[in-house]
């Protein structure tokens, strides 16, 4: 029988730790096709922040660092700085990215520092149970939101992709989601796209993706997946922003 | 005068005249120092400007952060690469570096921080002290962690201490800092030029170097199972006890028969050294030890000469903080007094010599 389907070999044969319903789980997945399809799986060096996603250490079957919160682009810009050569990718969350880490990754974008960042925006502080995140939505309730994010009280939520396409050092910027089988297949050309744009030395790449915490946001998770659909979309436009890619890149399916 | 200085090697005839901080950047330099990562600061700006203008040249790289932060966490990601690398600061950029020595400490990264002391707290001043002590000493950042502390007094220890920081840096596996003084780092002497061949980390077999033909590798510093974490706090608190047994450094200066101890470290040992001429000049039996580690702090030989000096003298420029380990030393046997001077202020030999008298006087 032909096997058409596998798991990635950049992806470590380990159960994930993620809740139920959980998206990390798919975009790893896309991560480690990437690297697969590209063939890199030798050259990569991945870089763990702090948050759900603190175990990829464990998941990505390549060498890894451990960066303290918020810092993974100043990791990443290290070991680029220091094994050129080397792929390096961060991954990291809305509250690490977005909040804690705002100078690191502006700055990183801005030096055109080529790294890839998979940016996985939930909206939601999650493994700390549920707390106000910069890109909470105006009106929904979290732990420290509880009567829904205000604009007079906490501001509007941080849009990343349009604060970083204004720095010219940015080589391939894109949202992408994964709430239905469509935009995953979209994502996965995106994440691929932004590690080309690296492998081809063009400049810093962030792919931001919308992703679901059925647990934080007390949905079931078919729910969530069409909560984001109707509400994060909206104010999250999902479109490329930059792509300096020759014809755009590669749009086969990795 | 003995001296358990530098680790060794050939001075060449060759002397120069540079600045403490111009000492320290060729120094680490020639030891094979290839990664800088920086944020201005004085008094400490001459170390960047050095390895901007030089590293390019040695195929190196000279990065400029955003931040001391993102300076610290471009160490770790170097630093974890097994590459030789460097950072510099002063006290209000150390402060903001604690997090990431935390993590290198926490992931046993070997790497050189250096730390040219100003006036604090706050924005402080930008003349010298000695007010970092503890933070350098106890860890500084969160978390149960050691840093070894190497106290330079002249432009040519800065020079040699260079060297002997990576060496002891990838031999632990650990940061090592080099606290210096603003007036160590300002202040132009004759430096003599070494010949020793570049630190060397060998084969090293935990570095992110791309999983190439080997199974990956993890620079990490989470350690989720409290057993797990318990282990790796005993591996470390090891590692720092083998660094009490076998990298004291101290200079003793007039002890044999000495009657007052002057403990005093970098620029305010050179003052206590002439301070403690004047002394002998004038009849009193006036020494010195001078710790040139600060962790791990030489507290057997206060502790030897202890048995034989009438008191002791620290002096720093602080509210007292080195004065604490000396105390800890003595444990109660003799009197430990302090003399201190604050915000940029330095005493003179004539200021110590008038407290050397007074203590004697009194005792």
């Amino acid at each position: 029988m032909k096997k058409v389907f596998s798991r990635p070999e950049s992806l470590a044969d380990i159960p994930f730790h993620y809740c139920p319903g959980c998206t990390h789980g798919i975009i790893h997945r896309l991560v480690a096709t990437a690297i697969d399809s590209l063939g890199i799986k030798e050259q990569a060096i991945g870089v763990a922040s702090v948050g759900c996603s603190v175990f990829t250490y464990n998941y990505f079957d390549c060498d890894m660092q451990a960066a303290s919160h918020g810092r993974a682009p100043a990791v990443a810009t290290g070991i680029k700085r220091a094994i050129p050569e080397a792929v390096v990718f961060a991954y990291q969350g809305d509250g690490d990215l977005a909040s804690i880490g705002t100078a690191e990754i502006v700055h990183a974008a801005a030096r055109g520092e080529k790294i890839t960042i998979v940016f996985v925006n939930n909206a939601i502080y999650a493994m700390t149970g549920g707390q106000m995140a910069p890109t909470t939505l105006l009106g929904q309730k979290t732990t420290t939101s509880p009567e829904g994010r205000m604009v007079e009280r906490e501001g509007y939520p941080v849009q990343v992709c349009e604060m970083l396409e204004s720095f010219p050092g940015v080589a391939y910027l894109e949202r992408v989601s994964v709430h239905d089988p469509k935009a995953v297949r979209k994502a996965q050309r995106a994440i691929t796209n932004a590690f080309r744009a690296q492998q081809q030395g063009l400049g810093f790449s962030l792919i931001e993706v919308l992703s679901t915490c059925s647990v934080n946001w007390k949905m079931r998770p078919l729910d969530a997946l069409k909560w984001l659909e109707e509400n994060m979309i909206n104010y999250y436009p999902t479109q490329n922003f930059v792509n300096k890619l020759d014809k755009g890149g590669n749009n086969d399916v990795a | 005068m003995k001296c358990t200085g530098s680790l060794g090697g050939v001075y060449l005839k060759t002397k120069l005249l540079m600045k403490g901080n111009d000492a320290l950047a060729r120094g680490a330099v020639f030891a094979g120092c290839r990664y800088f990562f920086g944020y201005p600061i004085t008094p400490q700006n001459e170390i960047p400007t050095y390895m901007a203008e030089e590293l390019p040249k040695l195929g190196g790289v000279y990065l400029q952060a955003e931040s001391e932060i993102g300076a610290i966490n471009m160490i770790y990601g170097a630093a974890g690469c097994g590459k030789l690398a460097m950072t510099s600061s002063s006290g209000p950029g150390l402060s903001l570096k604690q997090e990431g020595i935390s993590y290198l400490c926490g992931a046993e990264l070997p790497c050189v921080i250096v730390n040219i002391m100003r006036g604090g707290p706050g924005l402080g001043g930008i003349l010298a002290s000695q007010g970092d002590y503890f933070q350098a000493t106890r860890g500084g950042g969160h978390g149960d962690y050691r840093t070894l502390v190497l106290a330079p007094a002249t432009a040519q220890e800065m020079y040699d201490f260079a060297w002997d920081a990576f060496e002891i840096a990838f031999r632990y596996r650990n940061p090592v800092v080099i606290l210096g003084d603003g007036i160590l780092g300002q202040m132009m002497e004759p430096v003599e030029l070494v010949s020793r061949p570049p630190v060397d980390p060998g084969n090293l077999d935990w570095p992110t170097t791309m999983a190439q033909g080997r199974s990956k590798r993890l620079i990490n510093s989470l350690y989720i199972d409290p057993v797990d974490l318990e282990n790796h706090n005993r591996k470390l608190g090891a590692k720092y006890e083998r660094m009490k047994k076998e990298e004291v450094r101290y200079e003793e200066v007039a002890m044999d028969d000495a009657e007052i101890c002057l403990v005093a470290y970098g620029t305010v040992a050179r003052i206590a050294r002439s301070a403690i001429q004047r002394a002998r000049e004038a009849g009193i039996k006036a020494g010195m030890i001078r710790p040139i580690t600060l962790f791990p702090f030489p507290d057997e030989i206060i502790q030897k000469r202890a048995e034989q000096v009438k008191m002791f003298l620290t002096v720093e420029l602080s509210l007292g903080q080195m004065v604490e380990d000396v105390r800890l030393a003595v444990a109660g046997r003799r009197p430990v007094e302090f003399y201190g001077r604050q915000g940029g202020m330095v005493p003179t030999p004539k200021e110590l010599l008038t407290e050397i008298q007074r203590l004697g006087a009194s005792s």
